[in-house]
């Protein structure tokens, strides 16, 4: 019953579900589009079969290459038709169908015939959609045609041209760059879309130029700009050359005047945009903030939604960083809390906890507590993280607070937001030593009635170390024992953990707990008797009450400190033999593989400027590297390899970055060299060091490269003796020696005769970081007593002045190249960190 | 090479900022350097993820995607239902709505019983959004006569998938003026081409029928 689509029709029956499209069928459809080949074409049937297929594929039907082969080909045959609405729906067809390469060269000569039409709307369609489908060879043909249609009077036809420049841009930049002129031209023009496009491509065109986007910038903000988009454009760009032009200025911002003109504009895009763009400003001053904020109170109060959402969410963010310039809104946003939006609502909620002062808490916490009821979970966890937060900067006001997250703990709600809650009580507990018993309770009864495996098991563990510190340990006890009663094994096997860990460590509950654990003998499930039969063993069960010895302690409390995806790997390589497992193989450092592998492909287009990337800079690479040097497999184990340092600047001739390998009695410097100079060979390339200013090191051998061509990247080792075990530092110079011969390009032939040359580089140092593990503590304070004094070290630093703590705290981090512990990097106080040597 | 151009590239500083020498070397410094700043995303540029239309039910009518954050047609459905069910119950009828959601901006708008949607990154301008989603609804309701709704939709999907064409370009805005955008659609359907012996009644009657409707729209 594939009616063709039929307009209004008398005799059409009164359904609900009526659709033109009732029951289409592909099959059929594809039948239908035999009439394509008809001599006598029928366009409007031509264009409803069209529709049909379009809408087939819209609904997200697929068609097989044939078939898709075999449309399009049927399709083109439509350009002998002269009906414009059927030329429309042709164009639309042949974007959706993207042919292949091959298949382009049928339609190429009708489109292009179309591009240079008189009527407008062929050539302004015709334009995108050979753009869309060309490649770079058809692309030099039209280029002429492009160029002209970037300044033909008709705005149509020009945004036309340039969206498809700008498409273009990605795939084909050499030929769109040459338009410059062109698009330079169209920016003045009157049509306010086409001054939009033009500038979009002027910009891409030249965004790496920094002086010729700031010259753009300079002429257009004093010029006047008609489109309110294209402005929004220009708002962004200068917010950009203003971040680029960094802070070496000091006073008066550059632009900052356009800026804040913008804020008078008339249209509210444009408004909006500018008072993002300074709030977003490095190191803005409340002074210039205060006409940005004053635009967006006005928007608070809007009747769209769209104007309160987005001004609610830059005061939000505002908010982070400059609370106080918020305040004056408090009013406007404690109206906002009712608001329909939920999102606006959350949001202005947020903000106002950020924003608050202690003496509004207890009223804000009023407020939420109606509000709660009726959001999102996904809502509910931003304000449970907000509530947080605000706890951590009034812990007087906790029992409030704690209260609020109590109350919502116990009502209903998803995975995701019980777990924000419980973490927060966590976390509260940890950071507010008064809160720790109540929050501790609430906890407790959380567990009583809790769905979720995980959650329980994370807070009996947390229990375990919390809850016989405090003062009356044996209240906890029930609820711990109530768990093995009644939940799955997964509970039942941690609580079996928690009550060890009280045994071991309140010697006056020993013997209760010993009889509790004799009961979990009794369980159905493996995990949990295992358990409890190792427990009653470890803590010494024969009834006796002993002192727990610090083996014990240790087994029971002390972190595996380990990362688990490493030991993860040794398991599954380690096969079942003689020789047990052995966990001392396991390695500890803890790989920043993805890290890297993100920024590999960010590196590519930097192309041959750029030092090649470096060998992957895990430790694995390298072992495997130096297991295939004969002349480093005496060295023993490596202990540790830097990142790589960049010895020479990035755009000379030669990049070289060195890495530092460590190991107990052995310092490797490898040096990555590059050739950069396409017409030249290098050969016997070495690094000469200088070790006079490093007493204690001792050259042994160096290893040269043979040869090293253009563009491909070589080593070369300088090896050196140390005191084993003794973290020696040094600093060496080093000059990279070589024989230079020259190439010819053309027929890739060398010259015999080379000339010896020498290049300076760069100091390479050896500090104490380079003999640091990162290793990641799940558990500081633990890790932290369990070391006694032997271990530790104080030593003062120079940090010299630094613009933010947090700035002082990543130079520290790079300083002693130690692992930051329990999130500290992003604590504001009390950094704490730790390494091993 | 010759040895005085080795040896002055060798020593050869080159500064960004100072005006570039007219020698062959400073041109290929130039070059490089401007390999060394990482490409400038698009995001610059305002830009659209998707633009969707879909009917009381939370089906498609038409739909067209410009990003690839959704691969596959059951991403793009799975998108679509999530859409659909978290703005489902607002009143999005008077003021266009907005929410966030998979770090996205959806700006909305219902009318009878169609839904449109305009979805941009998160740190997109919502107001620019918001003018695409007036520019489509607006040019929706002009195209389909006033009485917007699914059946009418369905009917003139021709009218609608075009409309979609003129307003958005590969996630880039196109136009967002309603009047224009119809205009452009609405110029094409015009039989200017066929001759009138080749029609068959109904199909005259109903093309007198939108020649009318286009005079009267103008």
């Amino acid at each position: 019953m594939a009616q063709p689509l039929v307009k209004k029709d008398d005799d059409r029956d009164d359904e609900a579900e009526y659709s033109p499209f009732l029951g289409i069928e592909k099959g059929a459809v594809l039948q239908e589009a035999r009439v394509f080949n008809d001599p006598q074409l029928d366009p409007r049937r031509c264009s409803q079969v069209i529709t049909k297929l379009l809408y087939l594929l819209n609904q997200g039907e697929s068609f097989t290459k044939v078939e898709a082969t075999e449309v399009f080909f049927a399709v083109t045959k439509l350009f002998q038709s002269r009906d414009i609405g059927l030329r429309r729906m042709v164009y639309l067809m042949i974007k959706e169908l993207s042919p292949s390469a091959d298949e382009v060269i049928i339609v190429t000569s009708s489109l292009m015939k179309d591009m240079n039409s008189k009527t407008d709307m062929y050539r302004a369609n015709a334009i995108r959609v050979l753009c869309r489908i060309t490649d770079g060879t058809l692309l030099t043909q039209i280029e002429r045609y492009l160029k002209q249609a970037i300044v033909d009077k008709n705005p149509v036809v020009a945004s036309a041209a340039l969206v498809s420049g700008i498409h273009l841009l990605q795939t084909n930049p050499e030929i769109v760059k040459r338009w410059s002129n062109e698009v330079q031209e169209a920016v003045q023009s009157r049509a306010a879309l086409v001054q939009f496009h033009a500038l979009a491509l002027l910009h891409q065109i030249r965004q790496n130029d920094r002086l010729a986007v700031s010259k753009l910038v300079t002429s257009l903000t004093r010029g006047t700009v008609r489109s309110p988009l294209a402005q929004c454009l220009l708002i962004r760009y200068t917010s950009q050359v203003i971040r680029e032009s960094g802070s070496t200025q000091t006073g008066d911002r550059p632009f900052y005047d356009f800026l804040e003109g913008c804020l008078r504009h008339k249209a509210e895009m444009v408004i909006f945009e500018a008072a993002r763009a300074i709030t977003e400003l490095n190191g803005v001053t409340s002074r210039e903030l205060t006409p940005a904020i004053t635009v967006l109170q006005l928007f608070l109060s809007s009747s769209k939604p769209v104007l309160r959402f987005a001004a609610v969410r830059t005061l939000n963010k505002v908010a982070m960083t400059h609370p106080m310039a918020v305040t004056n809104c408090n009013i406007d946003m404690e109206s906002l809390i009712s608001d329909q939006n939920r999102s606006i609502a959350t949001l202005a909620i947020t903000t106002l906890l950020k924003t608050g002062n202690e003496s509004s808490v207890d009223r804000l916490m009023k407020q939420i507590t109606n509000f709660m009821s009726d959001i999102a979970d996904e809502f509910k966890i931003v304000v449970v993280e907000a509530i947080r937060s605000l706890c951590l900067k009034f812990p007087l006001k906790y029992r409030s607070l704690m209260n609020f997250l109590s109350n919502i703990l116990r009502e209903e709600g998803g995975f995701e937001y019980k777990k924000a809650i419980v973490d927060s009580i966590v976390i509260l507990i940890r950071d507010i030593p008064d809160a720790k018993e109540s929050g501790l309770l609430h906890l407790c009864e959380f567990i009583e009635d809790c769905e979720f495996t995980y959650l329980s098991t994370q807070i009996l563990h947390f229990l375990g170390i919390e809850g016989p510190k405090t003062s009356d340990p044996s209240k906890y006890i029930r609820y711990i024992y109530n768990r093995v009663h009644l939940e799955n094994a997964t509970v039942r096997a941690s609580a079996v953990s928690t009550l060890a860990k009280f045994g071991a460590l309140v010697d006056s509950l020993k013997p209760r707990i010993f009889v509790l654990l004799r009961r979990c003998l009794f369980d159905s499930d493996d995990e949990v008797r295992d358990r409890a039969t190792l427990y009653i063993n470890t803590l010494g069960g024969d009834g006796s009450v002993v002192e727990t010895d610090k083996d014990v302690k240790d087994f029971l409390f002390g972190s595996l400190d380990l990362p688990l995806v490493n030991l993860e790997t040794s398991l599954k390589t380690y096969e079942p033999s003689e020789e047990p497992f052995d966990i001392n193989s396991v390695p500890k450092e803890i790989k920043s593989q993805p890290l890297a592998e993100k920024k590999a492909p960010g590196k590519k287009p930097t192309g041959l400027g750029a030092p090649p990337a470096a060998p992957i800079s895990t430790v694995d690479a390298y072992e495997k590297l130096f297991s295939s040097i004969p002349e480093f497999a005496n060295f023993g184990k490596l202990f540790k390899s830097s990142a790589p340092v960049e010895l020479t600047e990035a755009e000379t001739e030669y990049s070289v970055n060195a890495v530092k390998h460590i190991f107990d009695s052995n310092v490797v410097f490898q040096y990555n060299c590059t050739n950069t100079i396409p017409d030249q060979l290098l050969e016997n390339v070495t690094v000469i060091v200088d070790s006079s200013e490093a007493e204690e090191f001792a050259e042994v051998l160096s290893k040269p490269i043979r040869s090293l061509p253009y563009d491909t990247p070589g080593q070369t080792f300088v090896a050196f003796e140390k005191p084993e075990g003794v973290p020696a530092v040094g600093k060496f110079s080093n000059m990279l020696k070589f024989i230079v011969k020259e190439v010819d390009p053309t027929t890739g032939e060398t010259e015999d005769d080379g000339v010896e040359d020498e290049y300076q580089l760069e100091d390479l140092e050896v500090v104490a970081a380079d003999y640091m593990l990162k290793v990641g503590v799940s558990n500081f304070r633990n890790a932290w007593e369990s070391m006694g004094d032997d271990f530790e070290r104080v030593d003062e630093y120079g940090l010299g002045p630094r613009e933010s703590l947090a700035e002082a705290v990543s130079a520290v981090i790079n300083l002693l190249g130690m692992q930051p512990c329990e999130g500290t990097k992003n604590v504001t106080s009390d950094q704490l960190m730790r390494g091993t040597w | 090479m010759s040895i005085y151009n080795y040896i002055y590239k060798k020593k050869y500083l080159f500064h960004p900022l100072k005006p570039e020498r007219s020698d062959a070397f400073s041109w290929t410094q130039v070059q490089r350097f401007s390999w060394k700043i990482p490409p400038n995303n698009m995001e610059s540029c305002p830009s659209i993820k998707n633009i969707l239309l879909l009917d009381s039910e939370g089906k498609r009518v038409a739909v067209k995607y410009y990003s690839d954050d959704w691969p596959t047609n059951t991403a793009k459905e799975t998108f679509e239902k999530a859409v659909f069910t978290k703005t489902q119950k607002t009143n999005a009828r008077t003021e266009a709505e907005v929410a966030m959601f998979e770090n996205c901006i959806i700006v909305y708008k219902f009318v009878q019983d169609l839904h449109f949607f305009v979805t941009g990154g998160e740190d997109e301008n919502e107001l620019i959004l918001a003018t695409v989603l007036q520019g489509f609804f607006d040019a929706v309701g002009l195209l389909l006569r006033g009485n917007a709704d699914k059946k009418e939709a369905l009917e003139n999907l021709d009218l609608i998938l075009l409309c979609l064409d003129e307003i958005v370009d590969g996630g880039i805005i196109l136009e967002t003026d309603a009047n224009v955008i119809a205009g452009k659609v609405a110029s094409n359907s015009l039989d200017a081409g066929a001759p009138l012996s080749e029609q068959t009644i109904s199909q005259a009657l109903a093309t007198a029928r939108e020649h009318l409707t286009r005079s009267l729209l103008k």
